[in-house]
């Protein structure tokens, strides 16, 4: 009768193991700390899950990092995308790209390339016709970054 | 040489959503470079980029030095009637480029 599955002292075992793992699922629920970001919406509700942002985890070269924005269809009648913008915590210039779309579409995804001066979350946000707001971020370790420097 | 390169598919579907790929041969100076001897290299980036199909402006991107050399943006466009795609662009040194690209719809 040693360790029962419903004896106490289990239970607070499988919770300390499991605990490890919350860190990395909460990290990518929480707002990013992109500053940028947090200034254009300024407060107002944002909904995560919509809006995908790839990029490379890792990139060799910052001057260089392909980008994929896509947000998921269907879209409502009034509840189109009208703009994508691309943020970055630590480039000179915060927002790197604002990409529009004056006409409504029914596939809305987007490829560029981007410059990162060094690790950073990017953080990209979608602004949809009847006003709300979707974001996707993603963590990216840059090893060469993009030149700032002259060097 | 043109100054970009417009990929379109050869014939799309009217009513459907197809993608368009632009590439622009343009150096996107960030302003943050220095040459040899230690001056500054001005910025100079593409801060506007626009497509119009069949003069009906469907897209749009603002760009910065944060878009890499030789900028590149695919997106989707919905097919209406056959006709053509013009792309518009402005540096920060006023330059302009434009570059257009045939579509064909079927159906």
């Amino acid at each position: 009768m040693i360790d029962r599955p419903s004896s106490p002292r289990r239970r607070v075992l499988l919770a300390a193991a499991a605990l490890p793992l919350l860190p990395i699922e909460a990290l990518a629920e929480d707002e990013p700390e992109v500053a940028a970001f947090k200034a254009f919406v300024a407060g107002r509700r944002v909904g995560i899950g919509r809006l995908k942002l790839d990029i490379p985890r890792i990139a060799d070269n910052g001057n260089v990092v392909p980008v994929k924005i896509q947000m998921t269809a269907p879209f409502a009648a009034g509840a189109e995308v009208r703009s994508i913008h691309l943020f970055s915590e630590k480039n000179p210039v915060a927002q790197m790209a604002v990409f529009h779309f004056p006409v409504a579409v029914s596939r809305v995804e987007i490829e560029s390339r981007v410059r990162l001066a060094g690790s950073q979350r990017v953080a990209a946000l979608a602004t949809l016709a009847d006003g709300s707001l979707h974001s996707a971020t993603a963590d990216i370790v840059v090893t060469v970054s993009a030149c700032l420097d002259g060097s | 040489m043109a100054d970009a390169r417009i990929q379109v598919p050869a014939q799309v579907r009217r009513g459907e959503a197809f993608e368009v790929k632009v590439i622009i041969r343009h150096a996107m100076e960030t302003g943050y470079r220095l040459t040899d001897d230690g001056k500054p290299i001005p910025r100079n980036v593409i801060r506007e980029v626009t497509c119009r199909y069949n003069k009906v402006e469907v897209f749009r991107a603002e760009t910065s030095s944060g878009i890499s050399a030789n900028p590149l943006i695919t997106f989707y466009v919905m097919a209406r009637d056959s006709g053509e795609l013009v792309f518009d662009w402005i540096d920060d040194t006023g330059v302009r480029g434009t570059e257009r690209a045939p579509v064909s719809v079927a159906g």
